[in-house]
């Protein structure tokens, strides 16, 4: 995988090859495959979450019964005309949920890049596809654009919430997904970069504090604010505005924060919303489970 | 790590690491047994067993010892599906000191009544380690085929064996050599490119100084 998104941008320019197919030239060569083979395999990954959307029920809850049922009423919120953020957005809030209960719910998902942030990515796309009537092929390339980001993530920082905080699972899921968004919207490579490092850039810091240490609260919901901050990161790219400090260096930020976050906040269960009165006894109350 | 690491595994949630994790171990535990399993001892540490139950590590690892994959809807009915196979097993606790967070010890017997011991750690994305094989510590993915040869500790073994692979064009990706105490018991631990067909794992067994070849098959 690549060390820096840099590298990418100038391998692109240096070969005149999209953003896409220099994330999948490395891999070939990575996994000794041909493009076309690589090329299915990716493709495998989106359908797998576009099965993933598809496979919501509305009716189930998560063992410990915290999670589930919540996508539903923003389904219905939306087709009523309900929603401040219209139509659009609600159907991204309202897949990005989804996606976070089923994963709750021991449903089968795309962990892209975790379990905990696999609403973030479908959300965008899924939602992208459904408005601009892209074929699939173009949302695989697109996958591409958010694998080649989060490869440069793990490579400079770390895309695990135990390791990180959750700047670094809903952080980098929302920095791949601004990415591939601002690729499907005609962004260039320059755009695909402005639209990953502002996406970060907004959620740098989060901490990871999960109730009773189960990945239900706050992470399905927090599915949300990764998916809308990738799309509207994504617009401000392609509106030409651009992130004054270079993502490479966003990321070594995010690195950086993450380790000098205190470790109650790292997915140990032990500090933030887990540690508030109603949080601790919500794990009182499982451990009788 | 790869791409598709990075999106991806395809599985059942709710955390990799709990839950896609744990059905690895299973999956990888049942193919060093070679043999259905009839009863398992499964022995959570740390982080498994404070917050196993919500993350359904539990259900996943029972899963993975009868061969579910980490994306198969079914690790959610596992206690049943066990049930209906007739598989004994039982969960408990287990203090292994200063080990990954992420840990269990899993006492397996076949249904032929083959033995496995097995400690082994989720370490994040879906990624596992073992660390111990009847009682001998050692260190792989089971990502490749491995093979883990128990043996005495005496010059030229290592040579030996690395003569058979080499006679039947097996790449070896990673080799690593534990032992007890000099002269003692040794864990020559090979992680190959390619599978080991049978024969030659019963061609290794039957070198002299070797005690017992256990090989980690990707297929099945």
């Amino acid at each position: 995988m690549y060390t820096s998104v840099k590298e990418i941008m100038e391998i692109c320019e240096k070969e005149r090859i999209p953003f896409w197919e220099c994330v999948r030239k490395e891999d070939c060569a990575e996994q000794a495959m041909s493009p076309e083979e690589n090329f299915e395999k990716m493709k495998k990954m989106y359908l797998a979450m576009w099965a993933a959307d598809q496979s919501y029920d509305p009716e189930l809850l998560s063992q410990s019964g915290m999670s589930g049922r919540d996508g539903a009423k923003i389904a219905a919120a939306r087709q009523e005309g309900k929603l401040l953020c219209g139509d659009f957005i609600g159907l991204v809030m309202e897949k990005a949920v989804q996606m976070g209960e089923s994963n709750a719910c021991m449903k089968r998902i795309v962990a892209a890049p975790t379990a905990g942030s696999c609403g973030v990515l479908p959300a965008v796309l899924l939602s992208l596809q459904k408005q601009k009537g892209f074929d699939d092929d173009r949302m695989t390339e697109a996958l591409y654009v958010a694998a080649g980001i989060g490869g440069v993530i793990a490579s400079r920082a770390f895309l695990a919430g135990a390791a990180g905080g959750c700047q670094a699972e809903i952080g980098s899921a929302s920095s791949m997904a601004a990415g591939a968004a601002a690729y499907l919207n005609g962004g260039n490579t320059e755009a695909i970069a402005h639209a990953a490092a502002l996406a970060m850039k907004n959620l740098l810091g989060l901490a990871c504090d999960p109730v009773a240490g189960l990945v239900e609260i706050p992470c399905v919901k927090r599915n949300v604010i990764g998916a809308v901050n990738a799309l509207t990161s994504a617009d401000l790219a392609i509106a030409g505005v651009e992130s004054r400090i270079p993502v490479d260096e966003v990321f070594d930020a995010m690195r950086s924060i993450g380790r000098s976050l205190p470790e109650n906040i790292w997915e140990t269960g032990l500090g933030g919303l887990a540690a508030t009165p109603t949080g601790a006894a919500l794990r009182e109350r499982l451990r009788n489970l | 790590m790869n791409l598709f690491d990075i999106v991806g595994p395809v599985m059942v949630g709710p955390s990799s690491s709990h839950t896609a994790g744990a059905a690895k171990i299973g999956n990888v535990a049942r193919r060093l047994l070679n043999e259905d399993v009839a009863e398992a001892e499964i022995l959570f540490h740390g982080s498994f067993l404070a917050t196993g139950k919500g993350h359904g590590t539990d259900k996943a690892l029972l899963a993975g010892l009868m061969g579910l994959a980490v994306d198969d809807p079914l690790i959610p009915c596992s206690f049943e599906i066990a049930r209906q196979k007739g598989l004994k097993y039982r969960f408990g606790g287990i203090d292994l000191g200063d080990a990954h967070p992420n840990s269990v010890k899993l006492l397996l017997t076949g249904i032929s009544g083959k033995k496995l011991e097995l400690t082994a750690s989720s370490i994040g994305g879906g990624r596992i380690e073992v660390n111990e094989v009847d009682g001998l510590a050692n260190s792989f993915s089971g990502d490749y085929p491995t093979l883990i040869i128990q043996n005495q500790d005496q010059p030229g073994l290592v040579a030996e064996i690395t003569c058979v692979l080499a006679g039947f064009q097996i790449n070896i990706a990673t080799l690593q050599l534990y032992r007890s105490s000099r002269g003692g018991y040794a864990v020559t631990v090979i992680e190959c490119d390619d599978e080991v067909p049978q024969d030659v794992v019963a061609e290794l067994a039957h070198e002299e100084g070797i005690v017992k070849v256990t090989y980690l098959s990707m297929s099945s």
